[in-house]
């Protein structure tokens, strides 16, 4: 078996033992069977569809006036703050805010000399490696298996997308409350098998605690799409293995696994930007980036130094650091990633 | 599917089973707790059967807000604030998303594709990382403690213009033409062709829009202070963490249960347009 290209690529080419399947717009096509010795170097590029118009309206001002809301939101709540974040970056303000001095990269530089900023980056890593992991892991076992039932496939959906639709903070709630020492039902349980349970004391139980959380949340989301790429597979290619006596198993991680590529390196970049941004509620009800700062994740961090610290200059010299992460993870999710949207 | 494997099929209906109860057994002790009373859920461990507190729990939190926690205010004004947040947030994001898009697709005009990727990079700024800057602003345009400050900051999307955007490039341009040998100008165009065929792209995203509306929390956690403009959301996180004062869990899971009920409701109902947006919209 063998990968060619990226997931993002307009084709992206797998070559399984007898038969090369590419994806182009998010269809299989099986091309041909051939020998994995001729399996293409490169993908092969795409036909580039016509992104514009051919018949427009004539019109000077419209296009103006139609896109003015939009532009006026953008510029005011979003591009003045960001710019405004990126000049406090640079400077240094005095304890009651009066007045402020320009330090260049002094901001960054302390920053960087912080253990808690670096333990920061440490814990966010952890935390996005294990929801990517463990959300994955799971959501595609259940996937699996619901593309595999016959009766029931569309209740058992159901009944597995609705956590999507819980705001995080009520999640973050609905789970401290199980897992509240003093009357949380899973923590008198793990009690009463000998686990010393206190995720208010306990740094890695608190980081379990969030993982759960967090984890429960996205199931929903990662389900449908692994759902979507399974039923995507050809069935033939399926069959063809079986026919040829291929275990389940074995079928699942020479055929399926690789088809389903596409899929799961989007919903990888999908939970990482998930665990960094949209975990902030599930963190603020549960553990308050606490004990000490186990929990603490960059998005954390710069809320408690900005609004409870009220230390500008050091927040906003994170928030840009986070701008840089976002920008990155944004440009891995547009040029990397199989879309059925074309910009 | 391929082959008959009987063990396998009863172990897939084992696993999802499982899958199920694990998704489903917060939602029902959630339940339980918001039907018995303080003493009952402290009593650790609580029983699972439902108790019979149920009527007098929901309406003391829905209209007479809980008596220990920090918060007074009643959950049916919370709600009530969530629901307009929501709703201006879903359709304000869908009216100006349509525009742009119709006006970047139909027309051309000078810093076109200036406009267009200005729109872009608001994707690479999420509240999360202009914090304390956005909150100067619209304590600025003294907006705090207003829907117009808990929505408008939100309200600008990138995802929902390119959707549109993409979808108004599958228009066949033959709509457009005809429409202008009939003398139709822009705006005539615009609602009487463009509008009926964007339906089932707006309700997919409407669906999205309205449950990532209802659910901000960061955003309205910023700038509001006076609890009568509590989101919900808002008004739980308040509950749990009232001061010196013991949480009344089963007011506080009441709440949570009313909290969920709306977007939930939103996604089994019309599951199939959910669907459709999510995949249409990619985040």
């Amino acid at each position: 078996m063998r990968i060619v290209g990226w997931p993002g690529d307009p084709h992206y080419v797998v070559c399984l033992d007898a038969f090369t399947v590419v994806r182009a717009r998010r269809a299989w096509t099986i091309t041909r069977l051939l020998p994995r010795a001729r399996c293409p170097r490169s993908a092969p590029q795409g036909i580039v569809r016509p992104m514009e118009k051919r018949v427009v309206f004539g019109h000077k001002t419209l296009p103006y006036l139609l896109l003015a809301p939009q532009l006026i939101i953008t510029v005011v709540f979003f591009f003045l703050p960001a710019g405004q974040a990126m000049w406090q970056s640079l400077r240094l303000e005095d304890a009651f805010g009066l007045s402020s001095e320009f330090v260049g990269l002094a901001n960054f530089m302390d920053l960087f000399r912080q253990q808690d900023y670096l333990d920061s980056f440490k814990t966010t890593a952890v935390f996005s490696v294990l929801v990517a992991f463990v959300g994955l892991s799971v959501s595609l076992l259940l996937a699996v298996m619901a593309d595999r039932v016959l009766k029931g496939a569309s209740v058992y959906k159901t009944l597995l997308i609705w956590p999507y639709a819980v705001a995080p903070a009520v999640v973050g709630v609905l789970w401290l409350f199980l897992f509240s020492p003093a009357v949380g039902i899973l923590a008198v349980a793990l009690r009463n098998i000998g686990v010393d349970w206190n995720p208010r004391l306990n740094g890695n139980q608190a980081m379990i605690l969030v993982l759960i959380a967090a984890v429960w949340k996205q199931i929903s989301y990662n389900f449908l799409f692994f759902l979507a790429g399974l039923q995507s597979i050809p069935r033939s290619l399926i069959e063809a293995a079986a026919i040829d006596g291929a275990s389940p198993i074995r079928r699942f991680w020479t055929i399926v696994f690789p088809l389903l590529s596409p899929t799961t390196f989007f919903l990888l970049v999908v939970n990482v930007i998930y665990a960094f941004f949209d975990t902030f509620a599930v963190i603020d009800t549960t553990t308050q980036g606490g004990p000490g700062t186990s929990t603490s994740i960059l998005v954390y961090k710069v809320y408690r130094d900005g609004f409870v610290g009220l230390d500008l200059g050091s927040s906003a010299a994170q928030s840009v650091i986070l701008m840089f992460i976002v920008v990155i993870l944004t440009v891995v999710q547009f040029r990397y990633i199989d879309r059925k949207v074309q910009y | 599917m391929v082959e008959r494997r009987p063990w396998l099929d009863i172990l897939a209906h084992v696993i999802l089973l499982c899958g199920v109860a694990v998704v489903a057994f917060p939602l029902y002790v959630t339940f339980v707790a918001s039907t018995q009373t303080a003493q009952e859920v402290a009593s650790a461990p609580m029983s699972l059967i439902p108790g019979s507190h149920m009527v007098g729990n929901y309406m003391q939190a829905l209209f007479a807000g809980s008596g220990g926690g920090s918060s007074g205010t009643p959950v049916a004004r919370m709600m009530y604030v969530s629901l307009i947040m929501a709703l201006s947030i879903s359709i304000g994001k869908i009216v100006i998303s349509m525009m742009s898009a119709f006006a970047v697709v139909y027309f051309r005009f000078r810093f076109r594709m200036f406009f267009f990727w200005m729109i872009f990079v608001t994707l690479m700024l999420p509240v999360e990382v202009r914090i304390a800057p956005t909150y100067k602003v619209v304590a600025d345009l003294g907006l705090l403690n207003s829907y117009a400050g808990l929505a408008l900051p939100l309200i600008a999307s990138a995802t929902a213009t390119f959707l549109f955007r993409q979808f108004f490039l599958t228009v066949p341009d033959e709509l457009v033409e005809a429409a202008r040998i009939d003398g139709a100008g822009p705006m005539r165009f615009f609602r009487d062709v463009l509008l009926p065929l964007s339906k089932t792209s707006i309700a997919a995203l409407f669906v999205i829009q309205f449950i990532y509306g209802w659910n901000q929390y960061l955003w309205p956690l910023l700038i509001t202070t006076k609890e009568d403009m509590y989101p919900v959301v808002i008004g739980i996180k308040r509950m749990v963490s009232g001061g010196d004062s013991v949480t009344e869990w089963n007011l506080t899971m009441a709440t949570a249960m009313l909290a969920m009920l709306p977007p939930v409701l939103v996604v089994i109902l019309m599951q199939k347009w959910f669907v459709k947006g999510l995949v249409d919209t990619e985040k």
